[in-house]
Formats: structure tokens, sequence, C-alpha cells
């Protein structure tokens, strides 16, 4: 048991969930983690993540969709990157990253991640294809299955928005494909750490973040 | 065979996925470039997209003449140039345009006052397309018509190409206590300011009944797409019955026109703009790829005035700015299309 949840455990202080608050849809994962802290009964506390001190208050961490070439910029500038790195790894710290957020925490983010020289978070064991659908134009949504540890009721399929979304080119390691759709893998989860090319927080379906939250 | 391919259940160009593309802009800034270099140094600052012009709307000002939407041959190098979406402007009402940069694929279609508008009644209809909408506004009404049309996005309009942020501040101040009036009125009041709004749908078929001598059309007459005056009035109804529920417009809203310095997108950010646009600010200053970085990090710590001020330091000159007084009342853009 980390030392986080230890102390949860004898205190029982609120889990603190931060979502990085650099820019993008955080009003929407604030809004659907408190919908599905609601519907698990969970005592959890949600706030925006834009600082060192921010983060560490944090328990766990959503990176949400936005652009991944901004949002990397900005964990640079504002001295977050090492600092998430280096607490997944060595805390085993639970992270979502939906979209954008996916591309951040993929070890290899593709040709356009290496050709705009993003600096990825890189702490699962996926390689990403930015914009694999193609333009806005080409952007969908649509019901898919996904086999996510801890989902409720996981033979209803989650209803899902792409929106210029990545797509996983391969796993490996620990980190498993959880979703598919058009041929390419959409979703990806290694243990605490859970990687989706589209987007949760769009619609009312809280289920994955009930997940999460029970993960962290 | 994709494992669960099936083409029924895609759904492309939705409301929700046409809303969610500008929800991914929110908390950022928007560039407007004119070449693949500028395009460039955008995406290295930190924008989330450019907007792709043949000219920045302070040169748009000063050569005067009919702005059109630009040649195709610019966006497409642009959208070559770069990984983060492309915007490009249509002239209001001009869905001809709108289609050509739908089918370059611009993956937002600004429906810009900074060009000449093409149709002195209506603005193009939005929903009919796959790709989402930003349209400017002055007023609630303007925001709520455009919204009610498919509108994916707003922005707040100042005055374009000035860096002078007044204009912007006075819209966004007359859309917020809008907002807040909105907020009070029961359903038969809330009815009444929908009859309002959509009266501006009516001045085409006001022409057409004195052109042919008699006191009024018939109410169900097409006016708008497919549509008559009443159901426009239930679409623009519906609009303000989001904006009471949720205290805000239903959409993204950044705010766009005459934000020059990183205090400026602060000042905008603070006032409750979801991001900006910044047009000539940048590319018109002393040091741009200085400016557009401090721009975008003042966008993302616009509460903390200590890193604004930090953001702030050495940017060298900004772009020359102009009072709104000295510009002719007919070449003001931001009015054009309400």
């Amino acid at each position: 048991m980390s030392l986080g949840r230890l102390e949860r455990h004898i205190t029982t202080r609120p889990l603190r969930i931060g979502v990085a608050a650099l820019q993008g849809a955080v009003s929407e994962h604030a809004d659907a983690l408190r919908n599905a802290a609601d519907r698990t009964g969970l005592h959890v506390q949600v706030f925006p993540v834009r600082s060192k001190a921010d983060f560490e208050a944090t328990d766990a961490l959503v990176l949400p969709g936005g652009e991944s070439t901004t949002i990397s910029k900005l964990l640079v500038r504002f001295d977050l990157m090492e600092r998430i790195r280096t607490r997944v790894a060595d805390e085993n710290y639970p992270i979502l990253g939906t979209c954008a957020g996916m591309v951040l925490l993929a070890r290899d983010g593709g040709e356009q991640a290496a050709r705009t020289r993003t600096e990825l978070i890189g702490v699962m064991d996926i390689a990403v294809d930015r914009n694999a659908f193609g333009r806005q134009r080409e952007s969908f949504e649509r019901d898919i299955s996904l086999d996510l540890v801890g989902l409720e009721a996981p033979e209803r399929p989650v209803p899902a928005v792409f929106i210029r979304a990545p797509a996983v080119t391969r796993t490996w390691g620990d980190a498993r494909a959880i979703a598919h759709t058009e041929d390419r893998v959409v979703g990806a989860q290694e243990g605490r750490r859970i990687a989706l090319s589209f987007h949760p927080e769009l619609t009312a379906d809280t289920r994955v973040h009930e997940a999460f939250l029970k993960l962290v | 065979m994709p494992k669960d391919l099936d083409l029924e259940t895609l759904r492309h160009g939705t409301e929700l996925v046409k809303r969610g593309f500008a929800k991914m802009q929110k908390g950022g800034v928007v560039m407007d470039v004119t070449d693949p270099e500028q395009a460039a140094i955008a995406e290295e600052a930190g924008a989330v997209a450019v907007m792709a012009l043949e000219r920045v709307p302070a040169d748009i000002r000063a050569q005067g003449g009919v702005a059109r939407m630009s040649d195709p041959t610019i966006i497409t190098q642009i959208i070559d140039a770069v990984t983060i979406p492309v915007m490009a402007k249509s002239r209001i009402g001009h869905f001809a345009e709108a289609q050509i940069l739908q089918h370059l694929g611009v993956d937002m279609i600004d429906e810009s006052e900074v060009l000449t508008p093409a149709d002195p009644f209506f603005h193009s209809y939005k929903k009919d397309f796959q790709v989402p909408f930003v349209c400017g506004a002055t007023i609630l009404g303007e925001a709520v018509r455009r919204i009610a049309e498919g509108a994916a996005m707003m922005r707040t309009k100042g005055e374009a190409g000035t860096g002078n942020i007044i204009e912007a501040v006075r819209h966004r101040r007359m859309v917020t206590q809008g907002v807040k009036r909105v907020q009070t009125l029961d359903d038969n009041e809330l009815r009444g300011l929908a009859e309002h709004y959509a009266a501006r749908y009516q001045p085409l078929l006001d022409a057409v009944a004195k052109e042919q001598g008699i006191e009024t059309l018939e109410a169900d007459v097409e006016v708008f797409g497919a549509f008559d005056v009443g159901t426009i009035t239930k679409d623009i109804e519906s609009v303000l019955v989001d904006i009471r529920r949720q205290g805000r417009l239903p959409v993204v809203d950044f705010t766009a026109g005459g934000i020059a310095t990183p205090a400026d997108a602060a000042l905008m950010m603070r006032m409750g703009s979801d991001g900006v646009f910044v047009g000539s600010g940048i590319f018109k200053s002393g040091n741009p790829q200085a400016r557009a970085r401090a721009i975008v990090e003042a966008t993302t710590h616009f509460e903390d005035p200590a890193i604004v001020a930090e953001v702030s330091k050495d940017l060298g000159e900004p772009m020359v700015g102009k009072s709104i007084d000295e510009i002719p009342v007919e070449q003001l853009l931001a009015g054009r299309g309400i």
C-alpha cells in the first residue's frame, strides 16, 4: 500500500484527484469525476493542477484532451513534466490520459510528436500515432466495448467521442489493449495507468471515471 | 475485417463531435498566420490552432477593398506545415467559400466579420456542415442566433487589427450581463426574448412584402435554410433555455480582436473567456516568438499575476495600437453581421 493510500486509510481524508489544467477540456473531466464520485459513494476532492505545488497535493491525475503539443510545452515550462514522470514511475501513481493525454503518456509518440519535438511524459509501454483517423472532418462518435479493470457493467458499450484522435500502434511490456475501433487500438491499460483515444468526459456515462477512482 | 467495424454506427459531424472539438481548444491561444513559417512559429510557441490567412486583420484594414477567403494554396501549405488544427475564414453568409474550406480539410471555419460580408440578410446555415464553425458576437442576441444556426464555438468580438482591447471588453460585458438577465426569466419572458431575437430573420420577408405591395408574407414561408421564422424562434428559445440553466453560453466562448499583450489575454480570461484568438498582435510585434509564447503562458496562468508579470518582461515592441475613435464608423468590423 502506498503512503498516500495508507494515510487515507487511517484518516479517511478524501481522495484528491487533480486535473491537469494547462489547456483543454478541464472542467468536463472535473464534472465527470464529481459525478463519478457521487455514484460510487467515494469521498473525492477534485481540483485543477497548474503548478508543482498543486500536483504534490494529489493522489491521482487526469490528463485531459486538448493539444498535446501545447500541454507538453506548458508541462515543461512550469516544471511539471519531470515530477509527474518520477511519481508515476516511483510511486505507482495513478494516471488517466484521454486523447492528448494518451499521447503524453506514451513512450513513443510517433512521427508527429517527433517532428514537433514534443516531449512526452512517457510512462506507458505504448506507441501512438497522433491524428490517426484524420482531421476534424473525419472525427466521429460511436459506441465501443471497453475491457477496463473495474468497469461497471462491462457488457454494456461505452459511448466514445473521437476528435482528431490518436490510436495505439503498438503495446509491449505490461501494457495491454483494452479498446478497438476501425481495426485500431484506441485504449490501453498498464496497471494504474490508463490511456484512451476518446473522450469519456464529453458524455454523461461516467463509468470510466468511476473505474479510475476505484483504482486510486 | 476489423473486429467491430460497423460503418452504420460511426457518426461524423454530430453536434457532440463539433462542440467537442471546440472544448479541446479551451484555455488555449489560436494565432493568425499567413505562411508556413509563421505557422511553425505558432505551433512551437504552444498555439492550440492556427488561423490560416492571406493577410492579418491590420493589413486588411490598411489596404481596404473587398476581403475574401484566402487562396486555397496558402491554406493547404499551412495545413501541411503543422500538426495542430487549422482554421480558416469564410465571408459571412458565403456558404460556397465555407464548403471549399471544408473540402480542403480545414478543422474549423471562422465565419468572420474581418472579411467583407457576402450576404446582407443571413449567415451560413452551419448545421449542414460536418466541420464546426466559430462565429463572432458583440451582444447576447447575436451569439444566440449563431448558436441556433449551428455554431459550435463563439468568440466575443473586439475590433480586429487595432491592438486595442476596449471593444472586446465592451462586448464581453454586454454578453455576460445579458446572460445574467436570462437567468432571471420565466418561461413566458424567455419566449418573448426568443421572438425579439428572431426578428433579425425578418428583414428579407419585410422587403419582399413591401416590394410586392402587401402588408406581410405568410408566416410559414421558408426564410433561412429550410426554416420559417417560427422554427427559428423555437431553436433560439432552446438555446436560451440552455443559457438559463448553465449560466453561460452553451458552447465554448473565446475572445478575438484587439489582444496585443499577455495582460490583455489574462484580462479576457479573468472576464470569463474560455481562450483567446490573437491576430495581428503577434506577427505585427517586434518579437513574435517571445510574444506568442508569453501570451500562451498568460492564458494558462491568468489567475496568477506573478506569472503574467514574469512572462510580460522584455517582449520588445507590441503592435502599434489604434484608437477606436480614429476609425471611420463605416470601417469598424465588429458591427458587421449582427
